[in-house]
């Protein structure tokens, strides 16, 4: 734990002064601030029509109509800049030739990989912290449900998890951020939208379809529906890019 | 201290290296010197853990590198051709990195960094971004993060390459003033490396040895004959007439810079060819031995194809 401890220092120490980090996560800032406010500037103006119709009252809740969709935009950014976060894991290492250092000391491929994937995730649970943080409002001047909340927020953390162990994965691959970045979208982008394959198809190859489908594990989640089925989904994820990051890293020396 | 055996590496079809054996004992400092795609750097990657080799065996430290890599990680240190610097990271900051995953425990951190910066003259810029040092002081912080651990070998690959001549003079002394604590093994394939650094070579090409041994034990084996070379004051093509007729002498002709004279490996008529040469009243200013230097072995050896 010490020596993925003292890879993840070094990442975090990385992620920090990059620009690219600091660029991406206040353009995630900056978009989810905007969700938030534009969210909520629709929700007090649905409130006020609402206080005049008690039929649909009971039917207005902030969970399902702020946060709710509030999660499903933030994860579509996160889509779009996870690649850029994790293009430089290891293909930078690959490029300055930083890896014959890493792979020369007494620590494991496994350790190196886990304290890469380590920093990644704080960088992301920080960045989720800040940016749902002026929820915190609602939550002071409102009552909204908690539960449904931390299911979502657990779905965007497990959703980004699961982004980062296949960002780590491609950037593996090669020594070209720019390569590992567009494998990662596609790839990413794929896992989004398999799922409308399954409108045409039956039988055992829809019931695939919507299991691999990244987006179909979410929606449960911003529900406020904990399902082990959608939590396993997200871990078995990040456990197959590990898996096929250290897979590749050792087939690339044993060559 | 290092001992290879039998090593051979392939990549698919090409075999990078071939059937490597050789030693070294410790305390010495032993260049692997060979042409540009030798098998230098594929053999330097294997000892260090770095590559796995297809065949043969391989220990550093009485530790067989392939049964126990993280022992032998821990007791080498190793400068890889490309320096593996992050530059981003100042001096201090690198070094106590590279001490952390060496393993240096984290009480003696501190001490580990202050000492590799003292011994490889890093003080000035130890404060400085890596990416705004020179050449220079780049390959000093490439050396610095292999002896931070402390390590009983050390693995230098290419250490010269790329510095101006000052700064060259500067690393191999840096280097020579590692020699009796530890082990050195340094590729290169600039041969004037070799002859001021290493107390032996191993000379590889195409992935093959073609030598192994002290510098003095090849030269040893590849003279054919001993020799001089001769300048005298005046007239040196009656001198070179007159000296043909010294017992024991073989050649003698004319040199860029004298003459060469040449006779059989036991035999010594030096005394013998300065009086000649004063009695001849052609004067004697300089005679030195014919020594076989590290171009001519290497040459021989390499271009020759001789195996030793």
């Amino acid at each position: 734990m010490k020596n993925i401890w003292t890879i993840a220092k070094k990442e975090l120490r990385s992620h920090i002064t990059s620009p690219i980090a600091s660029v991406v996560v206040a353009v995630f800032l900056v978009l989810s601030g905007f969700f938030i406010a534009s969210l909520n500037r629709w929700f007090n103006v649905l409130s006020l029509q609402v206080a005049q119709t008690p039929t649909y009252y009971n039917q207005h809740n902030i969970n399902q109509q702020v946060f709710a969709p509030l999660f499903h935009n933030m994860s579509i950014v996160l889509l779009l800049i996870i690649p850029l976060l994790t293009m430089r894991l290891f293909a930078e290492e690959k490029k300055i030739g930083t890896e014959e250092l890493l792979f020369t000391s007494p620590l494991s491929v496994a350790q190196i990989i886990l304290g890469k994937y380590l920093a990644s995730l704080l960088v992301l649970l920080g960045m989720l912290i800040l940016a749902t943080l002026p929820v915190g409002f609602a939550f002071l001047f409102g009552n909204p449900e908690v539960l449904p909340f931390l299911t979502g927020f657990l779905g965007l953390f497990l959703m980004g998890a699961a982004f980062i162990a296949l960002g780590i994965f491609f950037s593996s691959t090669t020594e070209n951020q720019i390569v590992a970045a567009v494998l990662t979208f596609g790839s990413l982008l794929l896992f989004w939208i398999i799922n409308w394959a399954s409108a045409s198809a039956s039988g055992f190859w829809k019931g695939v379809l919507d299991y691999v489908s990244i987006l179909q594990h979410f929606d449960n989640l911003t529900q406020g529906i904990l399902d082990t089925t959608d939590v396993v989904y997200y871990l078995s994820f990040v456990f197959l890019g590990l898996f096929l990051t250290h897979a590749v890293i050792q087939s690339r020396r044993w060559r | 201290m290092i001992a290879v055996s039998g090593l051979t590496k392939k990549y698919g079809e090409l075999v990078a290296v071939r059937d490597l054996s050789f030693r070294v004992e410790q305390g010495k400092i032993w260049g692997l010197l060979g042409p540009n795609a030798a098998g230098k750097t594929t053999t330097m990657r294997i000892l260090t853990g770095f590559l796995p080799a297809t065949e043969g065996t391989a220990s550093v430290g009485g530790l067989d590198i392939f049964e126990k890599p993280n022992e032998v990680k821990r007791i080498l240190g190793y400068l890889p051709e490309i320096l593996p610097l992050y530059p981003d990271m100042t001096v201090s900051e690198y070094l106590a990195f590279v001490a952390a995953v060496k393993q240096v425990p984290s009480p003696r951190r501190r001490e580990a960094v202050e000492k590799s910066v003292r011994t490889t003259g890093l003080d000035t810029v130890k404060g400085r971004l890596i990416r705004n040092i020179s050449r220079g002081y780049k390959q000093r912080v490439g050396i610095a993060q292999a002896l931070i651990h402390d390590p009983q070998v050390i693995i230098l690959d290419e250490p010269t390459i790329g510095l101006d001549p000052a700064q060259i003079i500067e690393i191999r002394s840096l280097i020579k003033s590692l020699r009796g604590e530890r082990t050195i093994i340094l590729s290169t394939h600039i041969l004037a490396e070799v002859t001021q650094t290493c107390d032996g070579v191993v000379i590889i090409n195409e992935g093959r040895l073609m030598a192994s041994g002290s510098l003095e034990e090849l030269t040893a084996a590849v003279r054919t004959s001993d020799g001089a070379i001769l300048r005298v004051r005046r007239d040196s093509a009656a001198a070179a007439e007159r000296l043909r007729s010294v017992p024991g002498v073989d050649a003698v002709s004319p040199a860029e810079d004298g003459l060469r004279l040449e006779w059989k490996p036991g035999l010594d008529p030096r005394d013998e060819i300065v009086r000649r040469c004063l009695d001849g009243g052609f004067g004697v200013l300089e005679m030195r031995p014919l020594a076989l230097n590290i171009e001519d072995l290497y040459l021989r050896i390499v271009t020759g194809g001789t195996e030793q």
